[in-house]
Parts: C-alpha cells; sequence; structure tokens
C-alpha cells in the first residue's frame, strides 16, 4: 500500500487517479497506484528502471491508448471528470494534457509550423498574425525566442538536442494546455542543455500542473515540490519532496534515495 | 565428352587432394601432440582441394571456348581444304556437317562434299580431346603438389580459404553486374546499326509508326520510324492511367496497413496484397484482354462511345495499375514504418487525431520514399509487356482517347522481333533502339529513385 507522507496537507486536485492498474497482455505494469496531482506544484515521479513510472504517466493523457496490448483499469480524473469514459474525447484530452518525451521529437517541419502545428488543428488560431503570436508567445515561455527568432523556417530538426527539447516543450505549451507530463525530458541531453530545461520548469511551475518523471534523484530534488516513489508497478510512497528527500518513511525509499539500488 | 571429363578430373583430383592433404594435417596433429595448429585439418584439405578444383574448371572453361576454334583451325589446315568453296553459307554447311557426324550427334553426311572432311574433324577432335586432359591433369597435379607442399603445423589455411570464399562470392555477384553490362553493350552495337539507316532524329521525333519490314532493307524510308506514338502509348498506360489506379489505392493501403490495421489484419492482409505481386503478368494480361477490355468496350457503347475499341488503353492501364498496387503499397509501407515512432506519437500528444497525424506528419517526413516507390512503380509499369500485348492493341495511335487502342515500346519490341524479317532490315533493328530507350528510362528512374531511398534512410539514423 502506498505510504502518503503525513506532512503531506492534500490541496485540491488537477487530476486524481484511484486504484489504477495498467495491463500489457497478461503483465501487470501498474498496480493500483492512487495519487492526486496538484494544480500549483511540480510533481515527480522517480524510481528505478522498469518501476512503471513512465507508463504511469502515459495513463494520464491515454498515450497507452496507441499500444494495442495495453489496458488501463481503475479511474482518473482531470477537473473530476473520468478521462477513461467513451465521452471524454481523447483528442480534447491531449490538447489540455500536454506530453514531452523522452527523446526530443521535433516534425520534420520549420520551428515555425512546429509550433503552430497544435494551434492549427485545435483551431486555437486561424489567421497569419493570431498564429504569429501564438508562436513567438510560446517560444518566449520555452526560452528559446531570442535563439530562434530570424531563423523560425529553419527545420525544427536542425536545431541541437537541448533546443529541440524546448522546441517540443514550446510545442506543447502552444495549444495552451492544464497540465504538462514531462517523461524524463533531459535524458539525452548534455548538463548545460539540462540546467535549461530545469530552468524552464522552475518558469513554467504555477502556471501548468506540471509531472516530470525522472532517472535523476536529484534533479527530482531541484525542480519538484512533489515527488512519488514507484518500485515494481506500485507508488510506494508519495509526499513533499523535502521530505522524501530527508525524511523517508518507507525503507524501500530510503535504500533507493540513498543509493542502495536502482 | 570433353568438358564433362575436365570436370571429372577436376572434381576427382579434387577430391583426392582433399583427402590426402587432411590425411597429413592429421599427422601434423599427432606428431606434436599440439591441442592447438593454426587451422584444423579440415582447412588443410579444403585449402589443397580449392587449389587443385579452381584452376582445373578454369582452364575446363577456356579450353570448351578454344577447342572447337582450334577443331576447325587443324581441319582447314589438312589439304582437303583446299577444295572448300570460298566463302559463305555452303562452306559452313559442309563443315559443320562434317564436324556433327564425326562427334557422333548425325548418323551420315548429307552433302557427299562433307564426308572427306569426317575424318580430319573426328581426329582434330580426338587429339583436342586428349590435349584438354593431359593439360588439365597437369595443372592439376601441378596445383595440387605445389599446394600441398605448403602445409605445415602453422601454415594459416584457415584465413586462406576463408580469402578463397570470399573471392568466389564476389564473382557470383558480379554475374548479375556483368551480365547487365553485356545487355547494355548489345543494345548499344545494335542501336548503332539501326541509327545507322534510320535518322536518329526522325526516330525520336516522328509521329508516324509503321515499319513495313518487307520494304527494301537499303533504303529506308526514314518517316516509317516515328516512335512518338509509342513513347506517347506507354506512358499514357504506363506512367498516368496505371499510376491513377496504383498510387491513390497503393497509398492508401499502406497508410491502412501500417496506422490502423489491427496486427491480425495486417498479418494476412499484407502478404496477400504480396500475393499480387507474384501473378504471372500473362495471367493479368488476359484478365485485361477478356475480362476489362469487353467490359470497358461494352460500358462506353451504353453511354454513347460508339468509336470505343475492344482493345484499349483503358483496359491496360487499369490492369496494370492494380498489379502495381502492391509494388507502391509495399515501398510505402517501409517508408512510413521507418518514420520514428517518436514522430507519430509526438502528433498524437498534441491532440491530433489519426488521420491529421498521418497526413500532417507521417506521409510528409515519408514522402521521399514514397515518391521513390512511385517511380521504381513507372519504371517497371513502363517495362511491361504482356498486358499490352493483349490488352492494348498494336495500332500506333496518338491520341489521348483512353477507350483506343495504343501500343507501347514493349509491344513493338515484341511484335518486330517475332516477325519472318531479317536482322539486317531496319524493322527487326528497330525494337533494339526501342530497347535502347526503355533501358535508359528505366535505368535513370531506378538510379533517381535509389538514390532518394537512400538519402531518405540517412536521415534518420
Amino acid at each position: 500500500m502506498t505510504v502518503i507522507h503525513p506532512n503531506l496537507k492534500q490541496t485540491e486536485a488537477k487530476m486524481r487517479a484511484s486504484d489504477v492498474s495498467v495491463y500489457y497482455g497478461d503483465k501487470k505494469a501498474i498496480d493500483e497506484v492512487s495519487i492526486d496531482i496538484p494544480s500549483e506544484y511540480v510533481t515527480a515521479f522517480i524510481g528505478p528502471s522498469g518501476c512503471g513510472k513512465s507508463t504511469f504517466l502515459r495513463t494520464l493523457n491515454r498515450m497507452n491508448d496507441t499500444i494495442p496490448s495495453a489496458r488501463v483499469e481503475g479511474l482518473i480524473e482531470l477537473d473530476g471528470e473520468n478521462i477513461y469514459t467513451s465521452a471524454m474525447d481523447v483528442v480534447q484530452l491531449r490538447a489540455r494534457v500536454g506530453m514531452v518525451f523522452q527523446k526530443p521529437n521535433p516534425f520534420p517541419k520549420s520551428i515555425y509550423d512546429n509550433i503552430a502545428y497544435g494551434p492549427r488543428i485545435h483551431g486555437l488560431a486561424e489567421t497569419k498574425d493570431e498564429v504569429d503570436e501564438v508562436v513567438e508567445r510560446s517560444l518566449r515561455r520555452a526560452g528559446l525566442w531570442e535563439e530562434v527568432k530570424d531563423r523560425l523556417s529553419d527545420s525544427g530538426t536542425a536545431l541541437s538536442g537541448g533546443q529541440q527539447q524546448r522546441l517540443c516543450i514550446a510545442r506543447a505549451i502552444a495549444v495552451d494546455p492544464e497540465v504538462i507530463l514531462m517523461d524524463e525530458p533531459c535524458s539525452a541531453l548534455d548538463p548545460i542543455a539540462t540546467a535549461k530545461i530545469e530552468e524552464l520548469i522552475d518558469d513554467l511551475n504555477g502556471r501548468y500542473a506540471i509531472v516530470i518523471v525522472t532517472h535523476s534523484m536529484q534533479q527530482a530534488a531541484r525542480v519538484s515540490q512533489r515527488t512519488a516513489f514507484f518500485h515494481l508497478g506500485k507508488m510506494v510512497e508519495y509526499g513533499k519532496t523535502s521530505d522524501i528527500f530527508t525524511n523517508p518513511i518507507e525503507q524501500r525509499t530510503q535504500d533507493y534515495i540513498t543509493g542502495r539500488y536502482g | 565428352m570433353s568438358p564433362i571429363t575436365l570436370f571429372l578430373i577436376a572434381f576427382g583430383l579434387g577430391l583426392a587432394g582433399w583427402l590426402a592433404a587432411r590425411a597429413k594435417a592429421w599427422s601434423f596433429q599427432q606428431e606434436s601432440g599440439a591441442k592447438r595448429m593454426a587451422a584444423r585439418p579440415n582447412y588443410h584439405a579444403w585449402y589443397v582441394a580449392l587449389w587443385i578444383v579452381i584452376p582445373t574448371l578454369a582452364f575446363a572453361l577456356i579450353w570448351a571456348l578454344a577447342a572447337p576454334q582450334l577443331v576447325i583451325q587443324s581441319v582447314l589446315a589438312s589439304e582437303a581444304a583446299s577444295a572448300l568453296p570460298e566463302f559463305g553459307f555452303q562452306r559452313e554447311s559442309i563443315l559443320s556437317e562434317a564436324r556433327a557426324v564425326a562427334s557422333g550427334n548425325a548418323g551420315s553426311v548429307f552433302n557427299p562434299a562433307a564426308q572427306e572432311f569426317v575424318e580430319p574433324f573426328r581426329e582434330a577432335i580426338n587429339r583436342y580431346h586428349l590435349i584438354g586432359i593431359a593439360v588439365a591433369v597437369v595443372i592439376a597435379f601441378g596445383c595440387g603438389v605445389a599446394s600441398f607442399l605448403r602445409l605445415r603445423p602453422d601454415f594459416t589455411a584457415r584465413t586462406r580459404v576463408e580469402r578463397t570464399v570470399m573471392a568466389i562470392l564476389l564473382l557470383a555477384s558480379l554475374v548479375a553486374i556483368l551480365t547487365t553490362f553485356g545487355i547494355f553493350a548489345s543494345l548499344v552495337f545494335e542501336t548503332f546499326r539501326f541509327f545507322g539507316m534510320v535518322n536518329p532524329i526522325d526516330f525520336l521525333f516522328g509521329t508516324f509508326w509503321g515499319p513495313d519490314p518487307m520494304s527494301n532493307p537499303d533504303n529506308p524510308d526514314g518517316s516509317r520510324y516515328g516512335a512518338i506514338p509509342l513513347f506517347w502509348g506507354t506512358i499514357y498506360i504506363g506512367a498516368v492511367i496505371a499510376m491513377i489506379v496504383a498510387i491513390p489505392l497503393g497509398l492508401m493501403s499502406a497508410i491502412y496497413l501500417t496506422q490502423y490495421a489491427h496486427p491480425k489484419v495486417r498479418a494476412w492482409v499484407k502478404p496477400t496484397l504480396e500475393i499480387l505481386a507474384g501473378v504471372p503478368t500473362v495471367v493479368y494480361g488476359y484478365f485485361a484482354a477478356l475480362t476489362v477490355a469487353p467490359a470497358i468496350r461494352d460500358m462506353a457503347y451504353s453511354v454513347g462511345f460508339t468509336s470505343a475499341s475492344s482493345e484499349s488503353a483503358l483496359a491496360a492501364g487499369l490492369v496494370m495499375g492494380v498489379m502495381i498496387i502492391p509494388f507502391v503499397s509495399s515501398m510505402a509501407d517501409d517508408s512510413i514504418a521507418a518514420v520514428p515512432s517518436a514522430m507519430r506519437d509526438g502528433s498524437l500528444a498534441m491532440g491530433a487525431t489519426t488521420s491529421e497525424t498521418i497526413r500532417k506528419v507521417l506521409v510528409p517526413a515519408a514522402l521521399p520514399g514514397i515518391v521513390a516507390g512511385v517511380m521504381l512503380a513507372i519504371s517497371r509499369a513502363i517495362g511491361e509487356t504482356m498486358i499490352v500485348v493483349m490488352a492494348a492493341g498494336a495500332a500506333a495511335n496518338l491520341t489521348g482517347n483512353p477507350l483506343e487502342a495504343m501500343t507501347t515500346v514493349t509491344f513493338q519490341i515484341v511484335a518486330m522481333l517475332t516477325g519472318e524479317g531479317s536482322f539486317d532490315h531496319p524493322a527487326t533493328l528497330s525494337a533494339f533502339a526501342l530497347g535502347f530507350v526503355l533501358f535508359m528510362v528505366t535505368l535513370g528512374l531506378n538510379f533517381v529513385a535509389l538514390r532518394v531511398v537512400k538519402r531518405f534512410r540517412e536521415a534518420y539514423e
């Protein structure tokens, strides 16, 4: 059973998962995870490889739907609304819950078109001026505007790895999501690019609910206010980041953060 | 028969060498008692066997080509040869008749003049047969002994055998390439003969095609060799009508298979589609001629086109398009599958639907591969013969009406070469010029397509 750290005051949840299990075929990858994701903080999921943290993240915007063998049980709500009903439009859901992937994946289009892609398909910006404005605003928020403003028509794939990842964040921001899911966004980046992304996450904190999966405990400690520790498909402990790192209750959490395994 | 004897010598002595070398290598191992030799006995055996077989076979090959010439030479050197007619057909027939009798392929001579050559032929054949065997044995023994003497416990037979294997494989792969060059060379030669008789300008830009194989070959009428109607028919059927069918259907089936189909559906639809590619084109041919063409004509009649022909470009093109679908589909399938799934996930995570993702991300990213696939499909379609022979008709019409009969380059090649025409006549030779043009066009298309595919692959690695 999950230990909720006693210092954690439950605030109003942006997203709430109740007894969520995920199966790949017959294999159970996530075992009855329940968690409240607050809107005003960055929540980090930590844990050793294969513990299910990314799988769980992908249930939050139904990206697991793209894997034919995946099956989700339990209840996941966004603003109190079950996202796994047929009434929930998955297209709308993903516009509200954006995602940034482990490897930067800009489309093989211009920087401008990469950002404009979402607003155009969702009809958020119709005229050229509106699209221009969204592109500039998103790139500014992602801290990329100054670097690319003179070459918006260059291919997004021509940027450096760190810039590509910020482009992907800008692309996610462009559709004005409420939640941004980040799946190990820095694992393919060098330390300087990582520092920039972490800085960006700090800037975005408060404007969006952010959930970040990370391998690096230091990163979780630096950028998040809430941390959930996953192990073998279960959520072991959840609490304020400071408590999880300084005062964990579960032995397994203690072992992991002190580097005994993982 | 001489070549077979030589083969037997090569393989027989090869086997002997193999056994001897193996026994010797074994004895090394026994004597030294060492566990580890540079190569195991089998490799020593193969080393010697290859040294025997390869040079002997090479000699056998050369001898098979050279011996008949040597036989003729020696027969012509005999005194009876001075009685032969100087040149031409008669001389050839006498000699070949005598040779046939001498080598036992014919019972008796028809032309009495050949009789006196039978004996010289028999002698010469026997003589060169024995010479061939003797040389082969000498080569086999010489190489075998030389290689056998090189065997030592520390002899690196293993790496040498490896190198020989590589050389053999290289040779095997060169055969296809060299054959292509050979085809090209023969085409070029005949094409130049044709262009010596007919002006290339008349051929490439003339608009009337009607070679007459019975006309005087020395004074051809260049205006009857205008190939534009053939080029037009080829492009109209292969690159226009067939592609109108094949591109959308092939692309859509590829998209369905890669993006929508359940793995179980894909598991049987994809192989079924690929079976289409294995149907012999002649089967498509009579489907086009017996089923599609009459249906199209009847339909055209019923809506008032009484001029519709029973053989039509439309019938050939439609069936050809269906035939090409698997090519387009499988190339497009590969290219779409080569787009990293991160692109697809990225787009879906933005809230795009599957079809938006396909239209705006996957197909643009896969476009170079798809274009290359289409080019390969076109090059196949314009080289296709059976369907147009059976369904498109023979009339060289220069028209845009798909209901009329048209003819293609491939059809005319068949028509010109299967007649009674002599190989000195420009009508026959025109087949080579047509083949040459077709060869160049398909070669160009394939070349560009493969480069595009290569560039595309690099982009995602």
